[in-house]
């Protein structure tokens, strides 16, 4: 939990040198300036389908932590989950335990009860602040943002997205809760496709609990389980369910029914692991085991039957869908690190100005006109040939902003250029003929073409 | 009162639900009434719409319709966002109007600012006959093409603009080319050789029409069109000896042109459009070709 927030709240302060022109934020989504930066790499808007990319790695490696290991991003990585571990915490540490929660609800509105109800909304609204404040800061520069803030100089988008995520931060993990797992989550609702009985999943073991009741200091556990009855899993469950049900839609993998189950077993002297996480072949294989030792096994003292259930433990790891998880993993990893490895500085696009194609000149001769953006994302200032491939060339003008005839063309560092160009062919033979631009840069040898058509 | 209500009612089988005593041939209407929060939302809307009367104009009335309190109106409105484009403009209009051409051409920003207003105002006045992209047809000249009948300056343009051609204008173009056949200038055989040479004229050599041909265009055509065709821009007469024919260069149409004349009209825009407009135009123009 610490480790997640941590990055959040740090990540946009990160620095990260680019040079003079672009800005030095580790992580910043610039829309106005319209790139996104994250550590050494950069994005332009026309290559967006890098967040394809992203989101389809993030949905798969989603469903292969699933497949291994049951619900760990609900549990542990969500921030539904996360921020909600930090929401109760902050209100134990206000309002004491639950059982001293209850009570204080139920009592009448004591000073303590304001002052400690108080303190709890208002911490809430804090961090929410600080959430929605952190969010802003991945959209512009942050110590710029900072001292702005300090300074009530902001604009009303910053200040709407701050009070948007300061409340919905507020409500979702403050009131909304495990209802958002239950209600609004749609993974939640199609994970279970992706378990399977090697799935690592919370599970109480019915064979060593049952029959189960309560249990008194000294008792004999002959002919009974250890489960003692005392709801502890069932008390701690943020979703309210009980896992000795069984594995329930709404179980989050949270673990927290493990950690009070193990103090409980601790506490009377038995083995942990009741409620352990384990795949279900592993119970499966467990059960038909004691099943065959339920002969001898009244005789058994409790520790065989620990290690009788420790030796059964174990994963499978490789199986078919968590290799088709990984394979589809690696491949669409792979091909996202090439796309960036490869990806061009230079771009360019060619645009045939269609009213009219082509002018008849008085000799002749016949001229096309087109509209060129060049794309310059490095960092520096380039100056690109241009020539043109298909056609004979009797007349090439390139014309730079207010229509004046360049010889090179001049990118500023991190822009796009816009040209006019007029192409002038002989005018005989008529049609269509397939042409490329291609531009050339002197210094770095580096070169982008785009195909046209020259028409006559 | 509470008695009849309860003599009334009567629960329908099938669906539990109290019938509202309406009975047509046997079918009975079921008292479903809309939900709560719905009706309170519908009688919402309905004190919502008197709030509305009252603030914004509302009700015809016989002479006109009511104002309301607001005074608001829809051409206020649209005043005053054509203030705000036109306060948004006058950076640039100021400047426009204290530069002349060659000021404007060499700042590229104002250029442009110049040169996207002439777009539009082109793509409404001129393009129904020029074409959108400036492209012309038969009889409207291309105007990408660096053929240019009254000069293809900035200035030339935009004076052509201003007084038009064989328009109202005093100071119009207002040259035209003769009906040399129907006017009973030349037969209809010279008419028929002249056509000949100037088809072959870029070639050079021809056959004796050619020869008559070209004789009767050093009598006839030279005081307008220039020796050997090179056209004349103060008299607008066409270049002849090249490959751009406004009325088409096809012997067939060469020959109804010199038999019925030509004189296409182009109005003058002075009085239609802005001064503003007009250079804007021009210098859009100036832009679409290889502009002199």
């Amino acid at each position: 939990m610490c480790v997640l927030l941590g990055i959040y709240y740090l990540a946009p302060w990160l620095r990260w040198d680019r040079g003079a022109h672009v800005p030095d934020q580790a992580i910043l989504v610039d829309l106005t300036g319209q790139r996104g930066y994250f550590f050494g790499i950069e994005i332009w808007p026309q290559e967006v389908y890098l967040l394809v990319g992203v989101l389809i790695l993030a949905a798969i490696g989603l469903f292969f932590a699933t497949a291994l290991l049951g619900r760990v991003w609900c549990g542990y990585a969500c921030p539904q989950t996360v921020w909600t571990d930090l929401f109760v915490w902050v209100e134990r540490f206000v309002q004491g335990d639950r059982n001293a929660r209850r009570k204080l609800d139920e009592s009448a509105w004591t000073s303590e009860k304001i002052w400690k109800k108080a303190v709890t909304h208002l911490s809430w609204l804090l961090i929410g602040a600080l959430t929605g404040g952190a969010w802003v800061f991945y959209f512009n520069d942050a110590p710029a943002l900072f001292t702005d803030i300090i300074h009530f100089n902001v604009s009303w988008t910053v200040l709407g997205w701050v009070i948007a995520l300061t409340l919905s931060t507020y409500f979702m993990a403050g009131f909304a809760r495990e209802n958002v797992c239950t209600y609004m989550c749609p993974y939640a609702r199609f994970q279970s496709a992706m378990f399977d009985k090697d799935t690592l999943i919370i599970s109480y073991q019915p064979e060593r609990g049952e029959p189960r009741g309560k249990h008194k200091a000294g008792a004999t556990w002959e002919g009974r389980g250890h489960c003692i009855d005392c709801k502890a899993c069932v008390v701690v469950c943020p979703m309210g369910i009980d896992i000795r049900e069984g594995l329930q839609m709404e179980c989050i993998s949270c673990g927290l029914c493990i950690d009070a189950c193990d103090d409980i077993m601790t506490k009377v002297n038995l083995p942990t692991g009741l409620i352990r996480y384990d795949t279900e072949n592993n119970q499966l294989a467990r059960r038909s085991t004691s099943h065959r030792l339920n002969i001898g096994l009244a005789a058994k003292p409790p520790e065989s039957k620990r290690n009788d259930s420790a030796s059964n433990q174990s994963l499978r790891w490789a199986r078919p869908r968590t290799l088709v998880y990984a394979a589809i993993l690696l491949s669409v990893g792979m091909t996202m690190v090439g796309a960036i490895i490869t990806r061009p500085l230079t771009e360019l696009n060619v645009i045939h100005t269609r009213a009219p194609q082509f002018v008849r000149l008085s000799d002749g001769e016949v001229r096309n006109t087109y509209s060129l953006k060049i794309l310059n994302k490095s960092h520096d200032d380039r100056a690109y040939n241009l020539s043109v491939d298909g056609v004979r060339v009797n007349e090439l003008t390139v014309l730079a902003a207010g229509d004046t005839p360049v010889q090179r063309l001049l990118v500023p560092a991190n822009s796009v250029g816009t040209f006019r160009v007029r192409l002038v062919s002989d005018g005989n033979a008529a049609g269509r003929t397939e042409i490329r631009f291609i531009l050339t840069d002197p210094v770095t040898r580096e070169s982008a073409h785009h195909e046209s058509y020259f028409v006559r | 009162m509470i008695n009849d209500h309860e003599k009334r009612k009567e629960i329908d089988e099938t669906s539990g639900v109290e019938t509202t005593g309406h009975e047509w041939d046997g079918l009975k209407e079921l008292n479903n009434p809309a939900p709560r929060w719905w009706l309170i939302v519908w009688l919402v809307t309905i004190v919502w719409a008197v709030g509305y009367w009252i603030v914004y104009p509302a009700w015809p009335t016989l002479t006109g319709h009511t104002k309301g309190i607001m005074g608001w109106t829809q051409y206020d409105k649209l005043k005053r966002e054509e203030a705000q484009i036109t306060q948004r403009q006058s950076v640039w209009l100021t400047k426009f109007r204290a530069s002349d051409f060659d000021q404007i051409k060499a700042d590229p920003g104002l250029y442009e600012f110049a040169r996207a207003g002439g777009e539009v105002v082109f793509k409404e006045n001129c393009a129904a006959c020029h074409g959108s992209g400036g492209e012309g047809r038969k009889g409207y000249p291309n105007l990408n093409d660096d053929d240019w009948l009254f000069g293809g300056t900035v200035e030339d343009i935009y004076h052509t603009i201003k007084v038009g051609s064989r328009s109202s204008h005093p100071d119009t173009h207002q040259t035209l080319m003769p009906a040399f056949g129907r006017g009973g200038m030349l037969t209809a055989e010279q008419v028929d050789d002249v056509a000949t040479y100037l088809v072959n004229m870029r070639a050079g050599t021809g056959n004796d029409a050619f020869t008559r041909g070209q004789a009767v265009f050093e009598q006839n055509c030279v005081s307008c069109h220039g020796a050997g065709g090179a056209g004349n821009r103060q008299m607008g007469a066409p270049r002849l000896n090249d490959s751009i024919w406004l009325y088409g260069g096809d012997k067939a149409s060469i020959v109804q042109t010199i038999t019925n004349g030509r004189a296409g009209v182009m109005p003058t825009w002075e009085g239609r459009l802005s001064d503003d407009s007009r250079r804007q135009v021009a210098i859009y123009v100036h832009s679409l070709g290889e502009g002199e």
